[in-house]
């Protein structure tokens, strides 16, 4: 048993619960050992891409409990992709938290690595329940997250955002409660292989409940309509949040495509490709309401969480195709735009910190200070939300329309993909042209000087995300190989079910 | 007794569907109370209800009562034990910072 599966589970958790104890003055120290944790992270998800690139699949049995009888957690390539994406995103998140957001709250440092804890967890685990639990320590984590700092619109948005989701653990617990009671197991594995022969009288349970499930994975990750929650909860708390939440979606499609190639794939017998029918055509609509909200946003960062929606929008595609292209496009195209939109997010806000009372609100303001680097990291950032040559986002669509190719809903995909990136261009362009063309003279009293001066905290965050989307366009060609192979390895479920269950099928 | 048992689970999520769906804050975190009861009780009997029967296999007794479902019902009290006392803290945040217990923060002209 490699003890490396586990490793990204237990260090953010340790790393938690030592922050919890220490002072809340010990800033200095917070931060250091948070940094440390979220390095460490970053180094075992690339070790562990270099594991599991050999094709195995690792399984860690908790407690050396054999599945299906114990948890196991299971490190394939999807996991790990997923794994890397996270570390990334959230180190460059917590360096632009250190400007200033982490001290706005005692426990920011303890619910930042929870978070990565609940992420990491429903990442690797290969129990239906235990992603249930990893889902509520994520979700506890992010409420905390949400809410931190404060403020009128804040909460608001936060007790939707709680009660809502709230809900949607209980329909999670439903589904679960329903695959228990006929398939008698919780294990992932060993639901593929018990759906695959469920007497007819059954079938008709077991697809509710793979139906129950979608619902609670399409409300994590925003799916048309179950989107409401996104737009307010993103645009009202603090950015960095607002950047590690680019992943939150995320989980929601990562299930998605967990779920619904290994329990509910192509070999499921009669519950085979049990949501064909209503993923392709729900992530239609969700990126065409996606850019029409970008396009009717009065704020920067209301906008740039409808792009997060159409970027979810765009992914499901991707996977709605349920081809082994359409997979891989979407697995190059999930870091991607978690990158970007979080860049986006830090720009917003690091735009609307020099425009004073003005903040982020797309009217003609003042000029802010250095309107060279911030217009040049909007152009770039914009071109990439929009998906232009010749960065990342263009190749991902590029690609989604290649291996849309022959799909029967081929015209479909081709007109609201490139329909709503044109639109997506025009709220884009209309914003840069808001925010740094019609622009008036800066009053003499709103000239803070320190708060103008970029700092590294602010810039290197914004940069790094940027020049992860430039590393994805100039070595493509590897990581689509990987997106390739992990597509592959999703669409031949039998080495997941056979490496988790070894000898006893 | 497995239709009673149906019949309260359905009248229980009933209840807390409705209550989620009100306007003020307190019968919306009464609902979310409702609805996890209702997942507990229908996770238990998951399980399939026996009576008297020993959760673990012994070598004289033939039938057993499923322990994974009590497993699962425990962690599942536990977590929504948690988060209804976080949504409690936050619907009284939420009438301090918005003045009133509308869940939308305004009251309706």
């Amino acid at each position: 048993m490699n003890h490396l599966i586990i490793t990204p589970v237990v260090v953010p958790l340790l790393a938690g619960i030592l922050l919890l104890l220490l002072r809340e003055q010990d800033v200095a120290i917070k931060r250091l050992l948070s940094l440390g944790s979220l390095i460490a992270q970053l180094g075992l998800a690339l070790l562990l891409v270099k594991t599991v690139n050999t094709g195995d699949i690792f399984v860690y049995a908790l407690g050396n409990w054999a599945a299906p009888f114990g948890i196991v957690l299971v490190a394939d390539r999807l996991t790990v992709w997923m794994l890397s994406t996270t570390a990334l995103l959230s180190i460059f998140a917590f360096i632009y938290a250190m400007h200033s957001t982490d001290k706005a709250g005692r426990h920011f440092h303890a619910l930042f690595q929870l978070q990565l804890f609940g992420l990491n967890g429903a990442f690797l685990t290969g129990d239906l329940f235990n992603l249930f639990v990893f889902f509520e320590i994520l979700l506890l984590a992010s409420y905390g997250l949400l809410l931190h700092g404060g403020g009128r619109l804040r909460t608001k948005a936060g007790l939707h955002f709680v009660v809502i989701n709230l809900a949607g653990s209980t329909l999670f617990l439903f589904a679960v409660g329903t695959l228990y009671g006929i398939l008698g197991t919780l294990n992932m594995a060993d639901l593929a292989l018990k759906v695959a022969s469920v007497p007819p009288e059954n079938l008709p349970l077991v697809r509710a409940a793979g139906l129950l499930l979608f619902g609670v994975f399409a409300l994590k990750a925003a799916l048309l309509p179950l989107y409401l929650w996104l737009p307010a909860a993103y645009a009202h708390t603090s950015a960095p949040v607002a950047a590690l939440f680019a992943i939150m979606t995320k989980v929601g499609a990562y299930c998605i495509l967990r779920i619904y190639t290994l329990i509910y794939g192509e070999q499921a017998g009669p519950a085979a490709n049990l949501i064909e029918n209503w993923l392709l055509p729900l992530a239609l609509a969700t990126l065409v309401i996606g850019v029409l909200g970008a396009v009717g946003s009065k704020h920067l960062r209301l906008q740039t969480a409808y792009l997060v929606i159409a970027s979810v929008g765009t992914l499901l595609i991707a996977f709605g195709l349920n081809s082994q292209a359409g997979i891989a496009t979407g697995l190059y195209y999930l870091p991607h735009t978690t990158f970007a939109s979080a860049a986006l997010f830090l720009l917003a806000d690091a735009i609307a910190r020099r425009r004073g009372e003005m903040a982020d609100r797309l009217d003609p303001g003042p000029v802010i200070a250095s309107p060279r680097l911030f217009g040049g990291l909007f152009m770039i950032t914009a071109i990439l939300m929009a998906g232009l040559p010749p960065l990342s986002g263009f190749l991902g669509k590029f690609m989604l329309l290649r291996a849309a190719l022959d799909h029967p809903a081929l015209p479909w995909v081709m007109a609201v993909v490139l329909i709503s990136g044109l639109l997506a261009l025009i709220a884009l362009a209309r914003t840069g042209s808001l925010l740094f063309y019609r622009v008036h003279a800066a009053s003499a009293d709103n000239q803070s000087s320190n708060v103008d001066k970029p700092c590294f905290n602010e810039l290197a965050p914004i940069v790094g995300l940027l020049g992860l989307c430039l590393v994805l366009t100039i070595w493509a060609e590897p990581v689509l190989q990987y997106a390739n192979s992990t597509a592959l390895q999703l669409l031949q479920p039998y080495h997941y079910i056979h490496a988790v269950l070894g000898g006893r099928i | 007794m497995e239709a009673l048992i149906a019949i309260m689970i359905g009248v229980l999520t009933a209840c807390g569907v409705y209550l989620c769906l009100r306007n003020r804050t307190f019968p919306v975190v009464l609902g979310l109370t409702f609805l996890s009861y209702a997942v507990n009780l229908f996770l238990f009997v998951m399980g399939r209800l026996v009576i008297g029967q020993p959760p673990v296999i012994t070598g004289s007794s033939s039938a057993y009562a499923d322990p994974i479902p009590q497993a699962l019902v425990l962690t599942a009290i536990v977590i929504s034990f948690a988060m209804t006392a976080f949504v409690i803290v936050l619907a009284l945040k939420a009438r301090t910072d918005l003045g009133n217990d509308h869940v939308d923060g305004k009251e309706e002209a």
